[in-house]
């Protein structure tokens, strides 16, 4: 999605704001763009404005709607659970994203400079390839306090039994670890990408003026990944907020609440409680909350620009 | 061209967002809500008709195909496909049926769902039918035929029935030395846990083999644990406190459909502090160890010597347990021993191009000749006193003796009803997290309770 409107800004394509908009090439442009324009009016463009009706309305799944105008987003003000699932849900962004963009930038960095085997980098995203209820069920199986090897190594080195996903201290912890465990591979795979696609004539340049590993890393590298880790960033700090399966298969947004996050709370709300209209409201709000967060991201890491 | 991007991103969020709650489904219209009188008094056409019939056990599977078979046989005209779905996906699939139009003619259906499918118009009054084919509702078990029944209306036929008893570990027992018959009549009281407690105490043993009675216990290194619930209950407790709260003379609430929860009662509270009391004493297992599998899978691994559970579980044991294995009666409290009483029915969806066919095959499913031929499977006590006899047998045949429940259900005032009332997915929300709070001592039952019973009841204001 957003990865074609990067590429776009960084070949140049601003430079050309001047010409005539429907020329010959960019008609040939359109009609490549065209099915999946098709695709994303159909499945997004459309539910997406039906779903901001649906948030003025009291529809309950079964009845027929009705008008309530902005009775839902009173409502949601004063909603503790809609306040404790956002905090959650923060917390949850907080403990995912530092740690796993860390780890992916070491792993990216190692895989580009120590290693070319096709092996390694097919192992590093292998987690990344398995369905994330897969994942899910098989975390909770090894992080069971009873019968789960976690629990037995760490009983076998003589520490105490931990309840990882039965408590509420350490519940959004282990889900944010099982999380960096399944997606750190393929953040690294992206910038391990944008890392080829820094010229090698740089690091020369670098290496001819004495530059040290650690220089050459922070002045040279890190400056020319720019774009790339904004692109990750950015995605993934969106996906992070929208976190659901992981959390629907393990903890179910318990224990005592410490895992309901928003995508769960919005769920529960449409699909239990049959408040679809309120539900609707609160993805209004998160969808209001993505693009505040990206805009400042975006505007922070100049993700327009770049330094090479 | 930066700009255009933006909105292209913004857009594609949004849709992302949003896509995963619309679901592409709009407030549907109504379906045309079935007039169940006049149809009752039109006979099935005779035309082709298949009945689409889901249920969520995979036990149950076999024996209502069974039932279904003989049914076709009957009505060659009908044909009943059968679909089972394990629990979760079970309601959201009927919700998103009922939504898209694609919801099953008859589906069966539980005590804690069906209150609110009915207010929501998707269910059929069946009472109709019910009077024009003369059915006699008094042969179902007890009180079962009223749960389905409200303000004169009615929405399903009762199938089955089930109580709770307790499951032991036959070696645990052993090893402390305790006796079937001890742990049959063993009783418990709010103030001093009884003989009931006594007993998990003895039954609990840490790493070094001493048990719950000797002072040197240590409740943080538990080996094996004298009694293992299913988690911290939500707002039913089936099989987790209802059936201790209730011998105080505690209800969830005072009548079916009642507008008034009890959670804020001297009696209720004790109960739920003495679990989360004997929780950290080490005699019951934590709720944080049972929350991820359950815990029949803690006890089917021998962490246990005793585990609550429903008649539902029965089969599970026979299949999962890596050990001898019994069934004993509840303990006995001031007020005795109460089991909640539960069943499931089928109903039918408002959506069904054919009620009349589908009611014969409800009709059917609740009959006595069903009743016997799902008996036979012994998987699950039919609604009917014939069919609790052939799984009686059928148990019988397979060397499990199960009276345990069957004499709960019989027993004068053994039962209480399951607490039907509307509001029960709020309710749940409301309760989970406050029983999660006090079991895992996070906070006290007597602080709680009370102001989350407040919270319930706001709901029927």
């Amino acid at each position: 999605m957003s990865v074609q409107t990067q590429v776009a800004n960084r070949s140049g394509l601003q430079q050309r704001r001047g010409r005539r908009w429907l020329n010959n090439e960019s008609l040939t442009a359109l009609l490549f763009v065209l099915p999946s324009l098709i695709g994303f009016t159909v499945f997004y463009a459309v539910p997406a404005i039906r779903g901001l009706w649906i948030s003025f309305t009291n529809w309950d799944l079964l009845r027929p709607a009705r008008f309530i105008g902005i009775e839902n987003y009173i409502k949601l003000a004063q909603d503790r659970e809609m306040w404790n699932a956002l905090v959650v849900t923060v917390y949850y962004v907080l403990l995912n994203i530092p740690l796993q963009t860390l780890l992916a930038m070491v792993i990216a960095v190692m895989m580009y400079r120590l290693t070319q085997s096709m092996l390694i980098r097919a192992l590093i995203i292998l987690p990344w390839l398995m369905p994330p209820v897969v994942v899910g069920l098989i975390w909770l199986w090894l992080l069971d306090p009873n019968i789960g090897i976690v629990n037995l190594a760490l009983k076998a080195m003589g520490l105490p039994m931990i309840a990882f996903l039965g408590l509420p201290q350490y519940a959004m912890p282990s889900i944010a670890m099982i999380n960096i465990w399944q997606y750190v591979g393929y953040t690294a795979l992206l910038i391990f990408a944008g890392l080829q696609s820094i010229p090698g004539s740089v690091y020369e340049a670098a290496s001819i003026d004495g530059a040290s590993e650690t220089q050459t890393f922070w002045k040279v590298t890190v400056p020319l990944l720019r774009p790339v880790l904004v692109f990750v960033i950015v995605t993934s700090v969106i996906g992070s907020f929208q976190i659901f399966d992981t959390i629907a298969i393990t903890t179910k947004g318990g224990p005592v609440n410490a895992t309901k996050v928003l995508n769960w709370y919005i769920y529960e709300q449409a699909f239990s409680r049959f408040n679809m209209g309120y539900a609707t409201a609160i993805s209004i709000v998160l969808f209001l909350i993505l693009i505040l967060v990206s805009m400042v991201q975006m505007r922070i890491m100049r993700a327009g620009e770049s330094d090479m | 061209m930066k700009k255009f991007s933006l909105l292209v991103t913004m857009l594609l969020i949004l849709g992302v967002v949003l896509s995963a709650c619309g679901g592409g489904s709009a407030p549907a219209e109504q379906p045309p809500a079935a007039d169940a009188g006049a149809a009752a008094q039109t006979a099935p056409s005779g035309e082709a008709v298949t009945i689409n019939y889901w249920l969520w056990d995979a036990n149950q599977l076999p024996a209502y195909q069974a039932c279904a078979d003989a049914f076709m046989a009957a009505n060659p005209n009908i044909t009943v496909r059968i679909t089972q779905s394990g629990w979760g996906d079970y309601w959201n699939n009927i919700q998103t049926g009922m939504v898209a139009g694609t919801a099953p003619d008859v589906f069966t259906n539980h005590l804690a769902k069906y209150p609110e499918f009915a207010e929501k118009g998707q269910l059929v009054d069946i009472q109709p039918y019910v009077d024009a084919d003369g059915v006699d509702i008094s042969v179902y078990l007890g009180q079962l035929a009223d749960l389905w029944a409200r303000d004169g209306k009615r929405f399903g036929l009762p199938k089955d029935w089930d109580t709770i008893a307790i499951v032991y570990n036959q070696n645990a027992l052993d090893a402390a030395g305790v006796t079937l018959d001890e742990l049959n009549n063993a009783t418990w009281d709010l103030e001093t846990g009884g003989a009931f407690q006594e007993l998990i105490a003895k039954l609990s043993v840490d790493e070094n083999g001493n048990n719950g009675l000797s002072p040197d216990f240590d409740p943080t290194k538990v080996k094996q644990y004298g009694l293992i619930i299913n988690g911290a209950g939500e707002g039913y407790g089936q099989t987790e406190w209802s059936w201790l709260a209730a011998t105080t003379g505690w209800r969830h609430i005072d009548e079916l459909y009642a507008t008034k929860y009890n959670y804020d009662d001297p009696r209720f509270i004790g109960t739920i502090q003495w679990y989360a009391d004997n929780m950290k004493k080490g005699f019951i297992m934590p709720i944080e160890q049972v929350s991820s599998l359950g815990g029949s899978a803690a006890f089917n691994t021998g962490l246990g010597a005793l585990h609550s559970n429903g008649s539902w579980m029965i089969g599970d044991f026979v299949n999962n347990a890596t050990f001898p294995f019994g069934f004993a009666r509840l303990p006995q409290g001031p007020e005795g021993r109460k089991s909640m009483f539960n069943g499931l029915a089928d109903s039918i969806w408002v959506g069904t191009k054919y009620p009349a066919e589908a009611w014969q095959w409800v009709k059917y499913a609740a009959s006595q000749e069903c009743a016997n031929t799902v008996g036979e499977f012994g998987v699950v006590f039919p609604a009917q006193q014939s069919g609790v006899d052939k799984a009686l047998a059928a148990y019988e045949a397979r060397g499990l003796d199960v009276s345990a429940f069957t004499l709960q259900a019989t027993e004068p005032d053994g039962t209480f009803l399951f607490p039907v009332t509307d509001n029960a997915s709020q309710i749940s929300a409301i309760m989970a997290p406050a029983m999660e709070s006090i079991m895992l001592g996070q906070a006290e039952a007597a602080a709680v309770l009370p102001v989350a019973n407040q919270e319930v009841n706001a709901l029927f204001q």
